[in-house]
């Protein structure tokens, strides 16, 4: 076994693995008890094995202990989350039916627009609710399912209960344990055999009542030599009370398919963001992920891509905007389970007025898979000198047959730079932006073009008032 | 008569405590070309980032003025956005950001207009033409693995394009083969105008050889010890900076 590490120190443990405690600590707590989610449940109209689902993870839940590793969740009062809120409305398919004070929050983040302009399909989550989904009849014609995850439960049962929580199951962290008992809203999208979505999909979710949590469920199916890009956009105005964001995203991306999976997370600087997200990539399929996270006050999130059929292939593209009360602990998971697969892995985080931004990976690869390629290069880049970067790249490689790469960067921005871009006339702040958006521009380049332009508008904004 | 453009009064200036410049008088007008010369470490890359207003740099004593106007504590933009352009002798290399698009940048702040985009590319490319730069470079990444001829072409390239008033030349010509040399000085030969100044800073003469200079100074130990016209070169080569120190009265 080959074990590289570069900087700082190793990771004790794989990403999703937690401590279990073995102990079957079953408690009714203020916060999340038997009845909410039964009644939860209830409301939803789900079928017995649902409701069953459910309790099971709040066992586990209740089971597990807090993760031991990563940024500090101390401020999570779990006792007192408010783990469901649902919205003053049921889901509309038109925009006009939407009431007026939801719709002009999705007005103002452009997403009917967006819809309008560039995306086959749209569905907008209101707190735990979706409020909006719509696609176009030419990918109804298709066969492309694209629907909200109740109303999935109840259409396409068979298949739900065949893939919900198998990738992600509930023993896997204590977050998915809590995800599993309280879960609402989410998408679930299934492209046919061969069907190429050439327009986005687009899920889009907003967070509106302070104290609480979200907990969609997103599950796509592209099926064999299917291809397809899903965006999904997330924000929420700032409250003084810790709000907490755990989904969760399973893929399934068959045989020659390709999905590519793009989120520009911008939550409130409130926001505890402990998503969990798998790909299971089946022979020569592809799987893409595209990840900006600027927003939160604490984020945990690591994509993994499960490689596991021949020629599989998975590329993660990542950027993080750690600024002042924000510790953004993110990066990838590949497990390489079959031969013949590669891995590129793609990181650049950024750090300012006394931020975290923490790159953390795990590559593995399997005593069967011979003949692997992987790439990994991070950099980290620090505003200023109260800010902190760290790079926790593992890799654990069990065959001799295969050749990685690996490139690791950390460094403070060039106080030269700056006085080289002054002497052309850019101020400092314009001189700092431009070097920022230089330094992620391997990951803009791979942005469809409105997600580039709203990412440059987030490094200026991030960017403003930061001299001092 | 023509007007000032730089003048530097009785200048000190030091870094971390260490005095670099030591009382150092400076004038020049606009039409004019004047070249400083001078033994390593005498001060002159110091003179040029001062000039500039690197943070680095302290003022201690005496002002800097351009066009009247005292810039002595004027931020380095200010001083850019006022016509003041400092060639580097070591260009900072800024990835991800190509050379067109840092120069419709840079143009558009100076000029507190917007750029547009074609036009301004189109006159890029007859700059770079005129130039014999390989037009591919307005698409490569600002200095970033460039040769130092390459970024040299760069600083020439840029000084066309934002056209300011005094263009400050540090080390412009060292590290550059016989042709480089030769497309640098055409370049700032179609730069130079009666509306505009030079200031060269070198410790060798090559680009001099197809550049007139109206005035030659040595500067040696934080000042100027001499000044004079191109026949000052010539002696330089034949005795050395050190006799110039003997003329100093040192």
């Amino acid at each position: 076994m080959e074990k590289r590490k570069t900087f700082v120190k190793d990771v004790d443990r794989t990403l999703y693995d937690m401590k279990d405690t073995g102990a079957d600590s079953y408690r009714v707590s203020k916060g999340l008890t038997k009845d909410i989610v039964a009644e939860i449940s209830a409301m939803k109209d789900e079928p017995s094995w649902m409701l069953e689902l459910r309790l099971d993870s709040l066992k586990t839940y209740h089971s597990l202990s807090m993760p031991e590793w990563g940024p500090s969740l101390h401020e999570l009062d779990m006792d007192n989350l408010i783990t469901y809120v649902r919205p003053n409305t049921s889901l509309k398919e038109n925009w006009d039916e939407v009431p007026g004070d939801i719709k002009s929050t999705f007005e103002r983040l452009g997403i009917p627009q967006a819809e309008r302009e560039a995306l086959a399909g749209v569905g907008a989550q209101y707190d735990s609710e979706v409020v909006y989904h719509h696609i176009k009849e030419e990918m109804i014609r298709q066969g492309v399912v694209y629907t909200d995850m109740e109303a999935a439960v109840k259409e396409y049962e068979p298949m739900i209960r065949e893939y919900f929580m198998k990738l992600l199951p509930a023993k896997t962290h204590k977050f998915l344990a809590l995800h599993g008992a309280v879960w609402s809203g989410g998408s679930f999208v299934y492209v046919p055999q061969g069907v190429d979505v050439k327009i986005p999909l687009q899920s889009y979710f907003r967070f509106n009542a302070p104290g609480a949590g979200q907990f969609e469920h997103t599950l796509i199916i592209v099926d064999k030599g299917a291809k397809l890009h899903f965006i999904e956009g997330c924000s929420a105005p700032k409250y003084n009370t810790v709000n907490l964001h755990a989904g969760a995203v399973e893929l399934y991306v068959r045989e020659g398919a390709s999905l590519r999976y793009s989120t520009i997370e911008n939550w409130s600087k409130n926001m505890m963001n402990l998503n969990s997200k798998m790909a299971l990539v089946e022979k020569n399929a592809n799987m893409e992920w595209v990840s900006g996270t600027f927003g939160s006050h604490i984020t945990m999130l690591y994509p993994a891509s499960v490689l596991n059929g021949e020629g599989a292939k998975t590329e993660f593209t990542g950027v993080s905007f750690a600024a002042e009360g924000q510790n953004l602990d993110t990066g990838t998971k590949v497990v390489h389970a079959a031969p013949h697969t590669s891995s590129i892995i793609n990181s650049r985080s950024i750090s300012k007025g006394g931020g975290v931004a923490v790159y953390r990976s795990a590559v593995s690869v399997l005593p069967q898979a011979h003949h692997v390629k992987s790439a990994v290069s991070c950099e980290s880049l620090m505003l200023d000198s109260v800010s902190r970067s760290d790079t926790l790249p593992v890799m654990d490689i069990r065959n001799d047959e295969v050749d990685i790469g690996h490139e690791a960067k950390i460094g403070r921005i060039s106080e030269e730079a700056i006085f080289y871009l002054m002497t052309r006339g850019l101020d400092e702040i314009e001189a700092k932006a431009m070097i920022v958006r230089g330094f992620v521009e391997p990951i803009t380049k791979e942005l469809p073009l409105e997600y580039a332009v709203e990412m440059n508008n987030l490094i200026s904004m991030e960017l403003e008032g930061s001299i001092g | 008569m023509s007007k000032l453009l730089l003048k530097v009064q009785n200048l000190h200036a030091s870094v971390e405590d260490k005095v670099i410049i030591k009382g150092l008088d400076l004038q020049i007008n606009e039409g004019e070309v004047h070249v400083i010369m001078g033994p390593n470490g005498a001060g002159k890359s110091t003179l040029a980032n001062i000039i500039m207003g690197h943070p680095n740099y302290k003022v201690t004593e005496g002002s800097i003025y351009f066009e009247g106007e005292d810039i002595t504590e004027a931020r380095t933009d200010e001083r850019a956005k006022k016509g003041l352009f400092l060639s580097f002798q070591a260009p900072e290399e800024i990835s991800g950001i190509t050379m067109e698009n840092f120069m419709r940048s840079s143009r558009a702040v100076l000029s507190g207009e917007e750029v547009k985009a074609y036009a301004f590319h189109k006159e890029l490319m007859l700059i770079m033409d005129e130039l014999q730069m390989d037009r591919n470079y307005a698409v490569r990444h600002v200095n970033a693995g460039f040769s130092g001829g390459e970024k040299k072409k760069s600083e020439i390239l840029q000084m066309l394009v934002l056209n300011p008033k005094l263009a400050i030349l540090d080390e412009t010509d060292s590290g550059l083969d016989v042709d480089a040399v030769k497309t640098v000085s055409s370049g700032i030969n179609q730069f130079k105008n009666s509306r505009n100044a030079i200031l060269i800073i070198t410790h060798n003469t090559k680009i001099l050889d197809k550049l007139h200079a109206d005035f030659v100074h040595v500067l040696m130990d934080g000042k100027i010890v001499k000044t004079g016209g191109t026949a000052l070169i010539d002696q330089i080569y034949e005795t050395g900076f050190a006799s110039m120190e003997s003329i100093s009265g040192k």
